[in-house]
């Protein structure tokens, strides 16, 4: 019987293990490994540099909450950028909204890309979409060059570590500022809350993006694969308060089926443990 | 790219160290921390494997003193990759190369031509020698506010004045990355019997590109102090001292002047940084060098399209004082900007998190070597494009750099072996300085022993403070008194 199991080291003294079925894929990238399990409980598993990215069967909550909880408050959103999310996850949430007019997308590697055309087909149809451009470059250096103007940029990154490093930096955030309208938001994925050296990482994206956005909050998903379970993204606006300028009528006249996300959810998920509170509190107090 | 004699694949200090560490040695030697046992904090922060190779000179792995084997061999395959008559390993920072050379050239009394613009080392070595310095003027780029190379026309304008130097100090490249007319100066000045000395402690990567200035053993010169460990990826403090040919009657002599100065116990760890770093720069180096002035092209395009920021380069060549760049400096002047370099170094560390090597009133430096990434090239770029957008203003009342002549009343050794008094620094115009003054880094004085104290000196000294630049040197660690010459 087969007993290959993969552990995903969280800390030190902790980890996460599915069972694997198969093999499918392992690339070594110009910027990364790439592997790709077929898994008897979570369907196909994409691992990068050892790190889970997705899986077939929780991805839908990540990618349903860096999507829908803006597009849920801004009211006429017509452009967006998407740093990072080679998947294709995110684009194929996106192409749901008929009033998008365009939809960028900056990844750095060509071959996640291709890893996700091949084995998470249903991810990839993003990719199709005639709205869609994609660039093939550094998210940091895209969002410097880049003279466009968006409504919202959506950072789907890797950890704060290898190649997903520059999209945790102030330079990044602000040159992300430069690139939105004067009522445009920013959604990224902020790290779990948990474990001590992600909680660091949580103090410190939030210490970095508060000091350059005039609001700046954190909403909560659960991510079974991720370490400890517990997710956070942020919400960095310009204008728009996520709960105040929250719109769930038009929303829910859109008649979108979600898995995940629902208008009541929305704004259940900005309300936050108090250990997480404390982490931004800890941030603001570094400053 | 020049051909190596030896077999640059061999590292045999490092090798040597292997095979220490797999025949588990019992130690009844020093160090005292016998890799580790006596030490858990610091196997927890170093690791244990570097612990196990901390180890004291012994038969299998010679002695830094007087090296017979492995330590030997090593030395001769790093001149072999620098294209030297010999290399001596210097674990006392490139510091004490440059003592050495001064100290092996120059006896007490006797002369030494240098540029104004040297290394505070430099200074010190002129003390414990008891040289006297004929300072020659860098020359200045207006514009940039930099000191440049020393023309050829003063360096020889010196050679004539002071038929009696012994040696000429050349830097190769500055700080900034200037490099004057190395060949020209060294052929004038070896055919009247001075010796040249190099200091390249920023220079180690043109040995290995043919696309950057030319290395100072590759154009006869005498002696160079290479820093290994600035551009070259070893351990910081590790170096190394070259010997050209004009030295090969007096290695002997110069293995006994550096031993003047340096530890008895040389540490092996950077000893090996220098092994295993002189193989990756042979192997490597021409690869990596090459890749690297692509980003430092890349960098200076960028930056310079940002507005405000002139991250300059060869377009100011000019011949002589200014005869070749290192484009891997990426010396970037901020003046258009309204900020000072210091201030535009503060914040990139400060507000990105980003270390650059030095900042002065009109320029800050970042330092491309061997171990930067393209990543790591955008990330700077667009650090300094946030603080164009969120710190940029008028540049009116910024104070341009400039070079002050120094006026030496007494030589280095003399003002600071003499009975000196703390005053404040109002009242220190038009007597001796007794002690450095200067900002760290660059580490080049603003004041050295010896020297007048001016009006001017003193101004800029108030400016620099203000700007938030860390004087060093100084008895007093606030700089509010300065010693000075009864």
């Amino acid at each position: 019987m087969n007993q290959l199991w993969y552990t995903e080291q969280h800390t030190g003294g902790a980890g996460f293990s599915f069972k694997v079925e198969e093999q499918l894929c392992s690339r070594r990238s110009e910027y990364q490994l790439i592997e790709v399990f077929k898994t008897l409980e979570f369907g196909n598993v994409l691992v990068m540099d050892g790190c889970i990215m997705l899986s077939e069967k929780d991805e839908f909550i990540y990618h349903e909450m860096l999507v829908h909880v803006p597009l849920a408050v801004h009211p006429k959103l017509r452009r967006v950028l998407v740093v990072g999310g080679g998947d294709g996850g995110i684009l194929t949430e996106l192409i749901r909204y008929p009033e998008l007019e365009s939809i960028d997308l900056v990844e750095i590697d060509r071959e996640v890309v291709e890893v996700s055309k091949l084995y998470f087909p249903s991810l990839a149809q993003g990719f199709d979409d005639p709205r869609v451009t994609v660039y093939y470059d550094d998210g940091l250096r895209f969002v410097r060059q880049s003279e466009a103007s968006y409504d919202l940029i959506i950072v789907d990154s890797t950890d704060p570590f290898g190649p997903g490093e520059s999209l945790f930096t102030k330079e990044f955030y602000g040159n992300c500022m430069a690139r939105l309208n004067s009522d445009g938001i920013l959604v990224n994925q902020h790290e779990s809350p948990y474990y001590r050296e992600n909680a660091r990482e949580v103090s410190l994206i939030y210490s970095k993006t508060s000091a350059i956005f005039p609001l700046a909050r954190c909403y909560q998903a659960h991510i079974p694969m991720y370490p400890s379970g517990h997710w956070l993204f942020g919400f960095l606006s310009l204008k728009y308060d996520p709960i105040k300028d929250h719109d769930p009528e038009r929303w829910e006249a859109r008649g979108l089926s979600t898995r995940y996300y629902n208008s009541e959810l929305h704004r259940g998920c900005f309300a936050l443990p108090n250990y997480v509170l404390d982490l931004f509190n800890a941030a603001l107090d570094e400053d | 790219m020049r051909k190596f004699q030896l077999s640059q694949i061999k590292a045999p200090l490092y090798e040597a160290l292997l095979r220490y560490k797999k025949r588990r040695i019992l130690s009844f030697d020093v160090p005292g921390h016998k890799k580790g046992p006596g030490n858990p904090e610091l196997v927890e922060f170093l690791g244990a494997d570097t612990l196990a190779v901390d180890a004291n000179s012994m038969k299998m792995l010679d002695n830094l003193i007087h090296p017979v084997s492995v330590i030997k061999e090593a030395e001769e395959l790093a001149a072999d990759a620098f294209g030297a008559e010999a290399a001596y390993f210097i674990v006392n920072g490139t510091s004490a190369a440059v003592q050495a050379m001064i100290l092996a050239t120059v006896n007490p009394g006797e002369k030494i031509i240098m540029p104004r613009n040297v290394h505070r080392s430099a200074i010190n070595a002129l003390i414990l020698a008891r040289a006297i310095p004929i300072y020659v003027d860098p020359g200045l780029n207006e514009e940039l506010g930099i000191p440049l190379g020393m023309s050829y026309e003063k360096v020889a304008a010196a050679i004539s004045e002071h038929p009696d130097a012994k040696a000429i100090l050349v830097n190769n490249p500055t700080y900034y990355g200037v490099c004057a007319r190395l060949a020209e100066i060294t052929e004038l000045a070896q055919s009247k019997g001075l010796k040249v000395l190099v200091d390249e402690a920023h220079g180690t990567h043109f040995y290995f590109s043919e696309d950057l200035p030319a290395g100072a053993m590759e154009v006869g010169a005498d002696m160079a102090a290479v820093s290994l460990h600035k551009t070259g990826g070893s351990l910081t403090q590790s170096s190394l001292l070259l010997a050209g040919e004009g030295m090969s009657e007096d290695l002997g002599y110069l293995r006994q002047i550096i031993n003047l100065t340096q530890t008895t116990s040389a540490s092996y760890l950077l000893m090996s940084s220098l092994d295993i770093s002189r193989r990756n720069l042979a192997l490597r180096g021409e690869e990596t060098f090459s890749k690297l002035l692509e980003y430092a092209r890349y960098a200076r395009s960028e930056i310079n399209k940002i507005g405000g920021f002139n991250a300059f380069g060869k377009e100011f060549l000019d011949g002589d004082a200014f005869y070749d760049f290192d484009e891997t400096k990426l010396s970037i002047h901020t003046r258009a900007m309204g900020l000072a370099g210091i201030e535009v170094y503060d914040l990139l560390r400060d507000e990105y998190e980003i270390q650059a090597e030095f900042g002065d009133l009109g320029n800050v430096l970042a330092i491309l070597s061997i171990g930067d990434r393209p990543m790591a090239v955008e990330r700077l770029i667009a650090a300094l494009s946030e603080i164009r957008r969120r710190y940029g203003r008028d540049p009116e009342g910024l104070l341009a750099s400039e070079y002050l002549a120094p006026k030496l009343l007494l030589s280095p050794a003399e003002a600071f072996y003499a009975k000196a008094e703390q005053l404040p620094l109002e009242d220190c115009i038009g007597r001796v300085a007794g002690e450095f003054v200067m900002c760290y880094p660059p580490g080049i004085p603003i004041l050295a022993p010896g020297e007048e104290v001016t009006a001017e000196v003193l101004n800029y000294i108030d400016y620099a403070k203000a700007k938030g630049a860390s004087m060093t040197g100084t008895e007093d660690l606030d700089l509010e008194r300065l010693n000075v010459v009864k």
